[in-house]
């Protein structure tokens, strides 16, 4: 089975994981119009690169981070989400975790 | 034969096979009235109706492989229109209707048998569910109802009743559901569409699209496209152009310079070894994530919901197969013994809503033919004609209004999520 390098967990098999979309930063709850909520929930990325993207451990609850690559499947790096760089996701982000 | 066979297994060239159906290849023109991009089901079914209701003939269908050989290849062939909207259930329900005149029309068999589609329900909130779907259906001509376990035992002898602690309570029974063969119709569409004038080049990839700056569109305009055929580079010019290439949807709009609302999941099929006829209909089970058919040939073929996570290739993995194969077994027990024949992967464009995405993009001239998820073969006939109407009149008739890409942003959805045939 294909493996994923949780940074909680180790290497674990990938069906422990659920794919939890593209790292995009949320919206200005306060002031953002309805088209950047509509950009935010229905586009994501849908390349041929590296993506970053939340995963999911389910057994541990934890949410981290992967760099996958879309055609080769290859994970390049998974880190835990306090390692984001600061413009990848805003205040209200950071907040809720 | 084996040492052409052995010269073709070391080229790195695809040996290009003339069909005897078809006219042979021609050169391209410098300039066609409307260009279709993806020679699969769409494209060509577009292409047919664009000449035989339209009039319209100086048209090139521009194929990156072969006529039918991506996805059209890869489903799993399920003709139904047994939807949850009015808006889905309509336009399935054309389709549905067009596919049984088609191998009188093309006067070539695609092989189409209407087996009738069971949906199990295994929980109180599916029947709900199911309830409404019959209804729906009933309501916009089809034939579809709400049975129990009796009458699935009769259609479905050897069916498990109770797979895996989750007894099959009740099942939506469709009877237009019907199968066919999904190259035929590619192949079909094909023969008549070149017999009426229009050009099909396979072997041709369009490498870009060319985009004007227009006063009435802030997309732009479509001028043209770049094509490469092997080595050699060739630039088309076109009135209209339509995208019709599922799978890799968001790649050529972003050639076209514009994004869309969708994630591509590879989708992975097998089939077994071939046994007695012994199930007519198609079966499906959300709650198992499966569908189980067996074709005039008497294989059984699997199919399930797309992969876990977006990819664009067409690898194969265990874990899947494994897990889907068990469900399959629960249903059909003595399954267990049969041999797997062959297994692929397609690649399926999902929109969030889990509808298509067809009419106006933000370029003029420009018309999209995409997220075909896993619901494109079945709609290959109504979706040709409704493009081949709005190629031909440039307004967007009325039965694909809902599914425009503006939907997302503006909150109008048309939600399938619940009606897919074996749940994502």
């Amino acid at each position: 089975m294909k493996i994923m390098p949780c940074p909680l967990n180790g290497p674990r098999n990938i069906s422990e994981f659920t794919f939890g979309g593209e790292v995009t930063p949320l919206p200005d709850v306060a002031s953002a119009p309805d088209s950047e909520w509509a950009e935010h929930t229905f586009y994501s990325y849908n390349g041929t690169g590296v993506a970053r993207e939340w995963w999911y451990h389910v057994p541990s609850g934890y949410w981290f981070v992967a760099e996958r690559h879309r055609v080769t499947d290859e994970i390049l790096r998974t880190y835990d989400p306090s390692e984001l760089p600061a413009d990848a996701l805003n205040n209200q982000q950071e907040a809720f975790q | 034969m084996p040492f052409a066979l052995l010269k073709y297994g070391l080229n790195k060239d695809y040996p290009f096979e003339q069909d005897a159906d078809l006219p042979a290849p021609t050169s391209l023109k410098p300039h066609y009235d409307a260009v279709i991009i993806g020679g699969g089901g769409h494209g060509v079914a577009t292409a047919y109706y664009l000449a035989k209701y339209h009039g319209i003939t100086n048209v090139a269908v521009l194929e990156k492989g072969y006529l039918g050989g991506g996805n059209t290849a890869r489903n799993t062939a399920v003709i139904r229109s047994n939807y949850l909207t009015s808006e889905g259930v309509k336009f399935y329900s054309e389709s549905v209707k067009l596919f049984k005149d088609l191998s009188n029309e093309f006067d070539f068999n695609i092989m189409y048998s209407r087996r009738g589609q069971l949906t199990l329900a295994h929980t109180d909130s599916a029947i709900r569910a199911f309830r409404q779907r019959a209804e729906v259906n009933k309501h916009f001509g089809g034939k579809t109802e709400l049975i129990g376990p009796q009458e699935i035992r009769e259609l479905v002898p050897t069916l498990n009743m109770n797979p895996g602690h989750q007894p099959v309570l009740a099942g939506l029974w469709h009877m237009d559901g019907a199968t066919a063969r999904h190259d035929a119709v590619a192949w079909g569409y094909a023969k008549g569409a070149t017999q009426r004038g229009v050009e099909l080049h396979q072997l041709t990839e369009v490498t870009d699209v060319l985009v004007e700056a227009s006063s009435s569109s802030s997309g732009g305009k479509v001028t043209g496209v770049k094509v490469r055929q092997g080595s050699a580079e060739h630039t088309i010019r076109c009135g209209v152009a339509v995208q019709a290439v599922s799978g890799h949807s968001t790649l050529l709009a972003e050639k076209a310079g514009f994004q869309l609302p969708i994630v591509s999941y590879p989708l992975q099929a097998m089939v077994t070894q071939p046994v007695k006829p012994f199930l007519d209909p198609l079966v499906s089970s959300p709650a198992f994530h499966c569908y189980v058919q067996q074709t005039g040939r008497g294989e059984i073929v699997f199919g399930g919901g797309s992969d876990p996570y977006p990819l664009y290739n067409s690898r194969s993995t265990l874990e899947l197969k494994e897990q889907l194969l068990a469900h399959a077994v629960e249903l059909f027990p003595f399954m267990a013994n049969l041999k797997l024949m062959r297994q692929w992967t397609g690649l399926t464009d999902m929109t969030s809503d889990y509808s298509p995405i067809m009419g106006l993009s933000p370029v003029e001239n420009y018309y999209l033919d995409a997220g075909w998820g896993t619901w494109g073969f079945k709609s290959t006939p109504i979706c040709g004609q409704a493009m081949a109407e709005l190629v031909a009149t440039g307004k967007v008739p009325e039965l694909i209004q809902p599914f425009s890409a503006d939907r997302f942003s503006e909150f109008r959805q048309v939600n399938e999520m619940g009606a897919t045939a074996a749940s994502h």
